[in-house]
């Protein structure tokens, strides 16, 4: 304890410490019936770093390349020690990770808490949504296995569908017209450089937006607040909210090991570009919902190619969601309802796409 | 009266394509009036301009006067003249002598296909159907019968009925037809056998068109019954180590002395099943008893080898089932599977070298498969106390979990409930 003092002075009388996390000592969250998910954006973020972690150790003994990559994957899970756990781990983090952020993305949209004046703590959580699934498409592809090969296949063969850049996106994915090791190399660089990067300076921003507003209180808890402010008790962030925060993480990490434990991440077999597709090719759970909606459009509809329609409705579906709050705008009431309404709708859409596309032949 | 009645509708046919010709008052010289009027007729003097386009003749550019003569730029019945080179119908006995004037003409055959054969006629008429056909037979097949006519299709044309996977029933036409067949006092069950044979099997269910079919025994333009000396020549073609092995073993030159030919006494010829031990055994499948006397030095052998096989066989089938249950356990295991392959190849080759009748040289390949197949379930075995260790090692993860939890729990409310702290 004594050393902790010395060295908390240390720091202090040189990067005025004290003063630096002086906001995180007064910062305070509501306690409501509501609270619990506050939570998840705290998982997601613990989430990342496991995976940032994990990823690391993968990378000692993972070797990009497409004659390598299955094998050196194949090496971890069979002869490096705990490299078996670390493998699933990473796996079973990166879904629980795009899980719990959808998760936070649909309770914020409910909770509305993407109002004024958190317009770009929405934004900048939704373009963190976007390059999670980034994550989740690029690290697919590196075990280099036939399952994922060939959803890679569909998946940038549907990018090449985009009107315009469309060809040239799909080139540039693949570094050729063609799924290869220069996919692979490519899907590394992304995986392992560009995401992180761009990730790691999106989450500062985002947690800075959320330190600089604060937490946001539910209409109808605020509503009670405003006619009667001792209705709403608040605890401080540092220590009571980050404590419980970390048994949410504890409780994370118990799940990862029991998954990591009783279903480790399996492997499968080393794809081969020349053989044929296994039946059934489908992408991961998260991406099921658009491909079953894709699979459904039919090949053409007033004469225009139902994939180009869908890809656009989607792509509009997105870039309408990334800008909800200014969507709202001042009607807060109508706009709210509407917004609700939208929310429950792609809710139940993505659920009933994803369940149909894992039940349909 | 029928005949005299396809006469007149001929004419009637033929008067009209004049008329036709003078109306347009001029005609290509490359016309067909062949098949204008024959496309008319009643088989089997029918030929449609469709049916003669699929023929690969055709499509090289013959045409009807090739084969035939005659004018097919007349449009009447000068076009059959002696004087246009008419030569009609070629008479069934002529017929592979006939073809055999292009069809064994390598300068000519050149311009069309270099690659084809032009020995046809000359093989054909070293086979049992040629040599039928010069006594006089005429129902003997002769080209046409199994290549068609006036549709004729490259062998490679899955719709010809010379395609590999045509040729057996091509062949059954004739030869499972009993009463054409009586009069030469053979078998007609060949093709019924052979439909139920590990061969027919590659060739339909799984298309593999090098599997063999009637000819890849029997040959096609020269085609005879393999004899007792041939068999094995025409098995090893592509059972090459089996035979190897058969020509220096014993049995040999005691089948040979006793007229046995000799793969076909132990595997049957036109119904050759898929081997299995049992052939090995004392069963009803079994067949080396059915020379060899119980008890004696060849049973006691055969009895060895049989156990060796079927040792190695469930030791493979262990090794199996333990490296599944750890598959589905999540544990990767893909390296022992893949050893499992060689143990399997290891038992393939001791089920070939069964045809040397040497049980030293079996139970050589049998140990190789046995101490790969016991790697295999030691590896099995292996991944499976691994898993259990996990499973041990995540028990104890959750309880030290369990413990932080409870102590961040009671931290939080013991904090909280102090006035100065919370």
């Amino acid at each position: 304890m004594q050393l902790f003092t010395q060295v908390h002075k240390w720091v202090d009388e040189r990067f005025d410490w004290t003063k630096l996390t002086e906001p995180l000592r007064h910062k305070t969250v509501p306690i409501h019936k509501l609270s619990y998910w506050y939570f998840l954006g705290g998982i997601t973020l613990f989430l990342f770093g496991i995976q940032v972690c994990t990823g690391l150790l993968l990378l000692l003994y993972y070797r990009p390349s497409a004659n390598e990559a299955f094998e050196s994957v194949q090496y971890i899970m069979t002869r490096v020690h705990f490299g078996w756990l670390i493998r699933s781990i990473h796996s079973w983090a990166a879904n629980l990770m795009i899980f719990t952020a959808f998760l936070h993305m649909f309770s914020v949209l409910f909770l509305r808490a993407y109002r004024k004046p958190r317009e770009l703590t929405w934004v900048s959580g939704m373009i963190l949504l976007f390059l999670v699934l980034g994550f989740g498409f690029s690290g697919y592809l590196l075990p280099w296995n036939t399952l994922a090969f060939f959803a890679t296949k569909v998946g940038t063969e549907i990018t090449g569908q985009v009107p315009v850049l469309g060809h040239t996106m799909m080139v540039l994915m693949r570094g050729g017209e063609e799924v290869t090791g220069a996919t692979l190399t490519r899907f590394f660089g992304v995986h392992v450089a560009v995401l992180p990067g761009l990730t790691a300076s999106l989450i500062l921003l985002h947690l800075a937006l959320v330190q600089k507003f604060g937490m946001s209180l539910p209409p109808s808890v605020a509503a009670k607040a405003q006619v009667n402010p001792s209705a709403v008790r608040e605890m401080k962030f540092l220590p009571n909210f980050l404590l419980r925060e970390v048994m949410a993480w504890y409780v994370a990490l118990g799940v990862l090991g029991a998954l990591a434990a009783w279903l480790p991440w399996e492997l499968g077999t080393k794809a081969d570009p020349f053989g044929a597709a296994p039946a059934g090719i489908r992408p991961e759970w998260y991406f099921m919902f658009m491909f079953q909606s894709l699979k459904l459009i039919p090949s053409k509809v007033f004469h225009i190619d139902g994939e180009l329609i869908g890809i656009l409705a989607f792509g509009l579906a997105g870039a309408v969601w990334v800008l909800l709050p200014f969507l709202e705008g001042n009607r807060e009431k109508r706009g709210g309802t509407l917004i609700r309404g939208a929310g429950v709708f792609a809710l139940c859409y993505i659920v009933a796409m994803t369940i149909y596309g894992y039940m349909a032949k | 009266m029928a005949t005299w009645r396809n006469s007149a509708l001929l004419r009637a046919v033929l008067l009209g394509a004049a008329l036709c010709a003078w109306a347009s008052g001029s005609r290509a010289q490359t016309a067909n009036t062949c098949v204008e009027c024959h496309s008319a007729l009643d088989p089997p003097l029918q030929v449609t301009e469709a049916r003669f386009a699929q023929d690969i003749h055709a499509q090289k550019g013959l045409t009807c006067a090739s084969c035939h003569g005659g004018d097919p730029t007349k449009a009447d019945m000068d076009a059959m003249s002696k004087a246009a080179g008419f030569r009609g119908k070629v008479e069934r006995s002529q017929i592979p002598a006939f073809c055999g004037r292009c069809h064994g003409d390598a300068g000519f055959m050149k311009q069309y296909n270099p690659g084809l054969r032009t020995d046809q006629f000359s093989q054909y008429q070293t086979s049992v159907h040629g040599k039928l056909l010069a006594k006089g037979d005429t129902k003997v097949a002769v080209c046409i019968d199994c290549h068609g006519v006036h549709d004729l299709r490259p062998a490679s044309d899955t719709r010809s009925t010379v395609h590999p996977l045509n040729i057996a029933r091509t062949c059954s036409l004739c030869h499972a037809d009993a009463a054409y067949m009586k009069p030469y006092g053979i078998p007609t069950d060949q093709f019924a056998k052979y439909s139920k044979s590990v061969h027919h099997e590659a060739m339909v269910a799984r298309g593999d068109l090098s599997a063999p079919t009637c000819t890849t025994c029997h040959g096609n333009h020269g085609a005879a019954p393999p004899g007792v000396d041939s068999v094995k020549n025409v098995c090893s073609n592509c059972h090459v180590f089996q035979a190897q092995m058969f020509e220096k073993s014993a049995h040999k030159a005691i089948f040979q002395s006793a007229g046995l030919p000799g793969c076909v006494v132990c595997h049957s010829n036109h119904e050759i099943t898929h081997p299995t031990d049992a052939k090995l055994g004392s069963g009803p499948e079994g067949v080396c008893m059915q020379c060899h006397t119980p008890g004696d030095k060849c049973d006691v052998a055969r009895t060895n080898m049989l156990a060796g096989l079927t040792e190695l066989d469930q030791s493979i089938k262990n090794a199996d089932r333990l490296l599944g249950v750890a598959e589905s356990s999540g544990m990767e295991v893909s390296e022992a599977r893949l050893q499992q392959d060689q143990a399997r190849d290891s038992l393939t080759k001791a089920r070939v070298t069964i045809h040397s009748f040497q049980p030293p040289l079996v139970h050589q390949d049998i140990q190789a498969g046995l101490t790969i197949a016991a790697k295999d379930l030691q590896a099995g075995k292996d991944a499976l106390l691994e898993r259990d260790y996990r499973r041990r090692g995540l028990g104890i993860a959750v309880i030290f979990i369990a413990i932080t939890l409870v102590g961040l729990f009671f931290y939080i409310r013991s904090m909280e409930r102090s006035p100065a702290r919370g």
